[in-house]
């Protein structure tokens, strides 16, 4: 049929995009970002009875020049803010970001003076986690979310691409006021 | 509404200093709450003066910094406003001028031996013209396993007291946080900045009139307004 016939056995094609993903999904070392509550589920997906050694992730780094993903646990200040914001510049490229429970997702109860509402005010988000806190069930269901997403990072021409469709498809969204929710 | 002094003293309890009446919980009288709370008047009671004997161990305590105040040059009752006992813990008024010497009494003195400083509160009395900011300090005496508040007034317009890093070291973090939430201002301390809040924020975010902030959160088809501006604290 094509070149796959052609081939010894022991040898399997793919795309240079495939095989990136797969590497990367492999192996997220994250950032200890710990900050609150969540922290402490963070900590528990951590350990022998939940494991995050499943997935390679069980080192967690304390320095980010050697991790790619940071898991915001917790509400952040707007004192903290910048410090994150530092954190994430040093980390090296290609790296991922979680926004683990409400608080880091949209300030969540904390809606006050004290608080940044939403870390992605601050650094790009790539997935949403809800739960006050959440447990380290859901944290390994973002986490397997986010490696689906990795695996399937377009790169080069498809990348471009991509970014366009998805600035029209941004461009063209109402805004949450304009949708019809449960509040007619 | 009724009267509000019917309530004024709880039951078995000689004095107490009314130092406001609150109208309502979130202060919407009448109708206005949908809280059920909008018809409650609760008078704002702090314990008042109290008159020898104390009864315990305080009497002595007293005594011995008397004598200590009197050996340091200073008669006992200019530098203590009142002296409070309520629920068996003792509380000294001091007032600022003499604070430093108050406290270096406490720590110096054989009889009394207050070692250790927990640190400095504030509290934000809106309500006590001329003394709205209040610094709470509390003693531990580990040689006699004691332990004793002292509290200093303040006016709003000039929140001024003066520093015991000299005399209890540790108090140092304590003074710089008291200052960040409450802006009560220590003279005397080696560097008085924010410790908690950002370096360049502005106001004394613990005040009691320090707005609690917040953004309307946008829900589909509906906003919410920020916790602050559904319904009247003040």
């Amino acid at each position: 049929m094509g070149l796959e016939e052609q081939l010894p056995s022991g040898v399997l094609l793919t795309t240079v995009e495939k095989f990136a993903g797969y590497a990367r999904k492999g192996s997220l070392w994250p950032a200890t970002f710990g900050l609150a509550c969540c922290a402490i589920e963070m900590m528990a997906a951590g350990g022998p009875r939940y494991d995050i050694a499943r997935y390679g992730m069980e080192v967690f780094r304390a320095s980010p020049r050697q991790a790619d993903l940071m898991i915001v646990a917790g509400r952040v200040s707007q004192k903290m803010a910048p410090v994150l914001r530092q954190i994430y510049d040093q980390m090296p490229g290609p790296k991922w970001v979680i926004a683990m429970g409400v608080c880091a997702s949209s300030g969540g109860m904390f809606n006050n003076y004290a608080i940044v509402q939403g870390v992605d005010h601050v650094v790009p988000v790539d997935i949403y986690l809800p739960g006050c806190p959440p447990r380290p069930e859901m944290l390994f269901d973002a986490i397997l979310k986010l490696h689906d997403k990795i695996q399937d990072t377009k790169m080069g021409a498809h990348r471009r691409a991509e970014v366009a469709e998805l600035e029209t498809i941004a461009l063209s969204a109402p805004t949450t006021l304009e949708m019809k929710g449960l509040m007619r | 509404m009724s009267d509000p002094s019917v309530r004024a003293v709880p039951e078995g309890v000689r004095e107490l200093d009314i130092i406001g009446v609150r109208n309502g919980a979130f202060g919407v009288a009448g109708s206005g709450d949908t809280s059920g709370f909008g018809g409650l008047v609760e008078p704002i009671v702090m314990p008042g003066p109290t008159a020898r004997p104390f009864g315990g161990w305080f009497d002595e305590a007293t005594d011995e910094l008397e004598l200590a105040l009197a050996d340091a040059g200073l008669p006992a009752t200019e530098a203590i406003e009142k002296v409070v006992v309520y629920r068996d813990e003792i509380t000294y008024h001091v007032r600022r001028e003499h604070l430093v010497a108050f406290v270096t009494a406490l720590r110096d003195e054989p009889a009394l031996r207050f070692e250790f400083c927990s640190g400095v509160s504030g509290v934000h009395y809106p309500h006590e013209t001329g003394r709205e900011l209040h610094a709470v300090y509390h003693f531990l005496s580990i040689t006699h396993n004691r332990r004793v508040r002292v509290e200093v007034s303040v006016p709003d317009d000039d929140a001024r007291i003066p520093s015991i890093v000299a005399v209890y070291p540790t108090n140092d973090w304590h003074e710089r946080e008291t200052w960040d939430f409450f802006g009560i201002e220590f003279e005397g301390h080696p560097a008085l900045t924010r410790i908690m809040m950002p370096d360049d924020w502005p106001g004394h975010p613990q005040r009691k009139d320090y707005p609690l902030g917040g953004i309307p959160v946008e829900y589909k088809g509906g906003t919410i307004p920020p916790p602050d501006q559904r319904r009247s604290y003040n």
